[in-house]
């Protein structure tokens, strides 16, 4: 066992699946030689050659594309989009194909196939590199679409995710590539994909989050410990298909909830949520749902992304508004 | 330093069959009488069935069709070059290469009835079902392709395009990237001079959709797409190209669509009855009874026959696809994924029971 971060969890992932499924490859922009832009796919190359890493026109419909086609012929392809901003060209391909070829078919065609998506604010980058688009891809019938929030979820979902007979959006919050490190094993080890992870049990709320904003929640909720709040965390790490389930139990338990995402606020996965507790457990909450999430704006670059982005704070004073109602 | 010239490119069109029915007979592929007759039965056997599903579309009968009249020889030929063991990629305007292929009639038929079912390509038919969104399915075409190379299999790919998807982004995006991975993949562009009202001029500037290959680092040819031979010459050698790692081939295979878009437009509101009229004059299936009545291998007799027993054949797939059962609404739910998701699993069951309470008989629809 070593302690790795994000990144290097999910090299190993792709290296462990490489060697033990021969039909698993890797394709995108500047993976091979470069190793990827954030070295996701770093030594990958050396190890399994120019055949399985592949390094693709500036395409990503064509990356897609061929992904499926890939995949349809019964290989396991593995598709990086750089950054999220350039999926929206991928967009008809997830749409139109890779998501309803099982259900246009019957079942006689399937598509096995990973996107990898680092996305996400919080690095300080250009414009069309910090956005928060899982809804989209959500709102696609026949995607999944993951989010790990650690090291060590992040190599067991990615193994999932390859694995998965359909397609699956893999989105990787750049922000915590290398913010933490944690124990991850060497062994394989797979984390099924529709089931959310209660990080820490509590009493009095229950707060969801995915990915980076993970980190945030479980900052406030360390704060509003130490003023005698008890919160349930919930990491939901599968926004489709969405595990509700753990959450209802949990807001069935606490009776306050707290939901926290950078995309905007409008249909965001919040909006989802906030809908599935009023279907199934509002006789139960002491307080409206609160949503701290990104505004319904474009997202600022880097000199106002931090005012943009939930914060500590804010998630602080949503806890307070739930427990105060 | 002057300026040179640092590459010179042509573009060539082949022609073996004109209109009036005289063949090149140094340039017609080796196809067997057997083999000539079996192009003409297809193409009639396209012809009547495309007739009968208009005439189902105008009775209300099939939902919405687009006819391939005049297009018999572009998909016919093309696909009669395939192996089995190749694959397809048809647009939306390909059931004559659909049923060279083996895809029952009755299929056809149940797809534009509004059935998906249509699309349950039978097993050993290696084709991709219709692609309605224009050019989306190049860039798979050339991933299938990529499988094959990928995992060594000798075959090769087949994507019909229209002139239209020319203009499109997954066309640039499928194309280049088939030669820069030097994929075994033929794209067929039957360029039959209308994207619904949008003329062929107004798709490219270029002098030819064929040339546009030759950007891509791959060959394009352009053939009359109304003459059999050229159509199947041109299809074969890309094919043999293909298989033998060569790379890929972009086919323009000049033809027209003589009916409407679809049976939702009214082509008279945007192009002229006497183009039209010129064109029909340029008939694959008439030219190739000309030719085929020179060599004895045609007369009256056995043109009724084939019409008789094409209009047999069609009439047995109207009547087996209209006496098909509806799907079942939990169909809709089923195939969503290898295995149903609990909330889709939840919002089945309130469906079902919804409308087992509101008509008293269950999950049927039919």
């Amino acid at each position: 066992m070593a302690k790795r971060t994000m990144v290097e969890a999910i090299n190993l992932a792709l290296q462990q699946e490489m060697t033990n499924d021969p039909s698993v490859l890797i394709l995108g922009e500047d993976i091979g030689k470069d190793g990827g832009v954030f070295r996701v796919t770093q030594g990958l190359i050396e190890q399994f050659g120019e055949k399985r890493v592949v390094d693709t026109p500036v395409s990503e419909s064509a990356i897609v594309g061929l992904a499926i086609g890939l995949a349809v012929y019964g290989l396991r392809p593995i598709a990086e989009i750089q950054f999220e901003g350039f999926s929206f060209a991928a967009l008809e391909q997830l749409s139109c194909h890779a998501s309803r070829i099982r259900t246009r078919t019957r079942g006689r065609y399937q598509c096995p196939l990973v996107v990898r998506i680092p996305y996400g604010g919080g690095i300080r980058a250009p414009e069309h590199h910090s956005d928060s688009n899982e809804a989209h891809f959500v709102h696609i019938p026949g995607l999944k679409v993951v989010v790990p929030s650690t090291p060590y979820e992040a190599k067991g979902l990615l193994l999932s995710a390859i694995r998965d007979p359909d397609p699956v959006i893999f989105m990787e919050p750049k922000r915590i590539y290398r913010a933490l490190r944690e124990e991850v094993p060497d062994d394989e080890y797979s984390i099924p994909l529709d089931r959310a992870r209660v990080v820490g049990d509590g009493s009095d709320v229950t707060l969801i989050a995915w990915g980076a904003m993970l980190h945030v929640t479980l900052q406030a909720a360390k704060l509003m410990a130490a003023k005698g709040i008890s919160s349930e965390i919930i990491d939901l790490r599968t926004l489709s298909p969405l595990d509700s389930n753990t959450l209802i139990d949990s807001v069935k338990k606490t009776k306050r909830a707290v939901v926290v995402h950078e995309a905007p606020r409008s249909c965001g996965v919040g909006a989802e949520i906030v809908a599935r507790i009023n279907e199934m457990a509002l006789v139960y909450l002491e307080a409206p749902v609160e949503r701290v999430t990104g505004f319904d704006t474009v997202t600022p670059l880097p000199k106002l992304e931090k005012l943009y982005l939930p914060d500590v704070g804010r998630v602080v004073h949503a806890i307070d508004r739930v427990m105060n109602f | 330093m002057p300026r040179k010239t640092i590459k010179d490119f042509n573009v060539e069109r082949l022609q073996i069959l004109d209109e009036h029915g005289v063949c090149d007979e140094e340039l017609r592929p080796p196809l067997s009488d057997a083999q000539i007759r079996s192009l003409y039965e297809w193409m009639i056997l396209a012809r009547v069935f495309d007739e009968k599903a208009y005439k189902l579309q105008r009775e209300g009968r099939l939902g919405t069709y687009a006819s391939i009249l005049g297009q018999e020889a572009a998909q016919i030929a093309s696909a009669l070059a395939l192996e089995p063991s190749d694959w397809m990629f048809p647009s939306f305007r390909e059931p004559g290469a659909s049923m060279v292929r083996g895809l029952p009639l009755r299929m056809i038929l149940q797809y534009w009835s509004g059935d998906e079912r249509g699309s349950i390509i039978p097993q050993g038919q290696n084709d991709f079902p219709i692609s309605i969104p224009v050019a989306t399915q190049i860039p798979i075409g050339a991933g299938v392709a990529w499988g094959a190379k990928y995992k060594g299999d000798n075959i090769a790919v087949l994507v019909f395009l229209g002139d239209g998807a020319t203009s499109k982004g997954d066309f640039h995006e499928g194309l280049n990237a088939a030669g820069v991975f030097s994929l075994p993949v033929v794209f067929f562009c039957q360029n039959n001079q209308w994207a619904i009202s949008v003329p062929r001029h107004r798709q490219t500037a270029a002098e030819t959709l064929a040339q546009k290959a030759i950007a891509y680092g791959f060959p394009g040819i352009q053939v009359d797409g109304n003459d059999v031979f050229a159509v199947y010459s041109a299809t074969d050698e890309a094919l043999k190209r293909a298989r033998a790692g060569k790379g890929p081939t972009l086919i323009e295979a000049v033809t027209y669509r003589i009916g409407d878009h679809t049976t939702a437009d009214d082509a008279t509101r945007y192009r002229s009855t006497e183009e039209v009229a010129e064109w029909k004059n340029k008939d694959p299936i008439d030219r190739l009874i000309k030719y085929m009545a020179t060599k004895k291998l045609w007369d009256e007799a056995y043109g009724q026959k084939v019409t008789a027993q094409a209009r047999e054949r069609v009439e047995a797939a109207v009547n087996e696809q209209e006496n098909t059962p509806a799907a079942d609404a939990k169909d809709i739910f089923l195939h969503t994924f290898q295995e149903l998701p609990a909330e889709l699993a939840r919002q089945l069951e309130a469906f079902l029971n919804e409308i087992g309470q509101r008509d008293g008989n269950g999950a049927h629809n039919g």
